[in-house]
């Protein structure tokens, strides 16, 4: 016959495994490979070798100027403060036409929450001028606003409002609603209601479509400034590219565009990586 | 007899929809009237249709009756509002932009409640009582299903409402952290007596945590059982020879 009363119940306190089970040193080069820069790094220097090796080998720096002369182009530009004044006007134009593009994207998405009319406004004018690339609206911009400023700055505002309106409606409409009851469970309406519940959840998609008409205003930029550049004696980085091609300065055209390149780099990883670092990848949500 | 502290005469419910040209009023809940009275544990037990979770919106605030009243001690409820606290099944009613502190802290600040570093301690007291003082600084997403109801227990506590209006809050924790968290849900009702009314569709759960369980029937939701749950034999026994704290400083107020 067998135990009625058979429970065991082990002291497990008693016996608690040791966590590590075993050891050992991982090699220098290991630990080197295991690290994302470092890799990229290594990637970016093979380049750089390529681009020298078949530069040398091809030996017609006015077609294609090796690595190291177009190095040299660059750190002359910085030196001589061509380069930097370029660069200059063309951050202050960029700023200031993603700024004015934000501001219509917003009052837009505005009107296209407002009602049901204004929604089919806003969604009939993005399905029309979205597709439409910014640079493609640089001819009647010309006829407008005259070669200036005020061309360049029309059209980075398009190229930033269709995106970036259409990121604010779908994050607000991504809003759950257990945390819209949650805000006015607490009191919260208005503007603050907005400030506090609805702009921290869009979050994520906000970013993105920053990110995205930075991206798009940065390209429609540089390739604005190749059409015209020079107002009031001062163009940007695009015109320097154009200006230095003309004159043959095949290198310095070539640090020109690491220039486009450097700063894009820049502001992904500097400015753009670092927010979403600090907020949706710390607050564990999906961009 | 007291007057109750929720009173509901009479009350329906509708919904309205909008399809094609037609516009359709469904009514979800029907003449449904029933008080409770301060420190009660209200349970509102049906299968889904029974408009359970209708009825506690409405309590809520959110939406309005389509007859009859609801009134919180004498005034009638127009709106959410801070003196009833929901709880919900969802673990985004937790804000993630916000640490298990900061969504405390949150709420006690949008309900201007309390400010700065009083909101603070008081936040971090609540987080004490539902056992979180280890992941206080951290963020929702960093927590368990069973961890981030808790915080959303400590938020509805620290507001100190008249009444705490729970959605199903544990059906979706596993069956082990779902009896868990009802112990602790009842621990400390008894250490602070608020009132409450919880929606569930276990019996076993009304049966556990509630001391009044209203069963409703479904299509349109109706009333149709008002049942009170004595307190088990083995509750009064440990209440007559262990006593109980919260009966004793209540008596000391």
């Amino acid at each position: 016959m067998t135990n009625q009363n058979s429970d065991r119940i082990l002291d497990l306190s008693a016996t608690a495994p040791e966590a590590i089970v075993s050891q050992s040193e991982v090699t220098w080069w290991r630990r080197l490979y295991e690290l994302e820069w470092c890799r990229r790094l290594l990637v970016l220097v093979a380049l750089a070798v390529l681009w020298e090796a078949y530069a040398r080998w091809l030996d017609n720096s006015l077609l294609f100027p090796s690595f190291s002369e177009t190095v040299a182009a660059l750190v002359n530009g910085l030196k001589t403060g061509v380069l930097v004044d370029r660069i200059l006007t063309s951050l202050g134009v960029l700023i200031f036409g993603y700024a004015v593009g934000l501001g219509i994207a917003v009052a837009l998405a505005m009107v296209a929450m407002s009602s049901k009319l204004g929604r089919d406004l806003q969604t009939t004018l993005t399905a029309m001028f979205n597709p439409l690339p910014a640079i493609a609206l640089l001819p009647v911009a010309m006829l407008w606003f005259g070669l200036g400023t005020g061309s360049l700055v029309f059209v980075l505002a398009h190229s930033v409002i269709w995106s970036f309106s259409l990121s604010i409606i779908s994050g607000f409409d991504g809003v759950s609603p257990t945390l819209r009851m949650v805000g006015r469970n607490y009191g919260l309406r208005g503007v603050s209601y907005i400030w506090k519940i609805l702009i921290p959840a869009a979050f994520p998609s906000l970013l993105t479509g920053l990110r995205l008409g930075w991206a798009f205003a940065w390209r429609t930029l540089i390739a604005a400034e190749l059409v015209f550049g020079v107002s009031a004696g001062s163009g940007g980085l695009g015109w320097f590219i154009y200006e230095n091609k003309n004159q043959l300065e095949i290198a310095s055209v070539f640090a020109g565009l690491s220039s486009v390149i450097v700063i894009g780099l820049v502001v992904e990883y500097l400015v753009f990586r670092l927010i979403e670092a600090k907020t949706v990848r710390r607050w564990g949500v999906s961009v | 007899m007291e007057l109750p502290l929720l009173q509901l005469n009479d009350v329906s419910l509708d919904y309205e929809d909008t399809s094609g040209n037609k516009r359709r009023r469904t009514t979800v809940v029907q003449g449904v009237s029933f008080g409770v009275s301060a420190a009660e544990r209200c349970m509102l037990l049906g299968a889904s249709g029974s408009g359970k979770s209708t009825l506690l919106k409405a309590i809520g605030g959110y939406i309005k009756p389509s007859h009859g009243s609801i009134t919180l001690s004498g005034q009638p409820v127009l709106k959410p509002g801070p003196d009833r606290v929901m709880m919900f099944q969802e673990f985004d009613q937790l804000l993630p932009w916000r640490t298990v502190v900061g969504n405390v802290v949150f709420a006690l600040e949008a309900s201007g409640k309390a400010k700065g570093k009083d909101a603070n301690d008081r936040a971090r007291t609540a987080v004490a009582k539902v056992k979180l003082e280890r992941v206080a600084d951290q963020y929702p997403h960093q927590l368990s299903g069973g961890m981030k109801q808790r915080v959303a227990l400590a938020r509805a506590l620290a507001m100190e409402p008249k009444i705490l209006l729970m959605d199903e809050p544990f059906a979706a924790l596993d069956a082990l952290t779902r009896t868990q968290m009802q112990h602790e849900l009842l621990e400390l009702w008894d250490n602070h007596r608020f009132t409450l009314i919880f929606v569930t569709h276990s019996i076993k759960e009304a049966l556990t945590v509630g001391s009044r369980v209203l069963v409703l029937s479904p299509h349109p939701g109706r009333l149709q059982a008002d049942i009170s749950c004595a307190p088990s034999k083995e509750e009064l026994i440990h209440g007559l020879l262990f006593g109980n704290a919260a009966t004793e400083a209540k008596a000391h107020d």
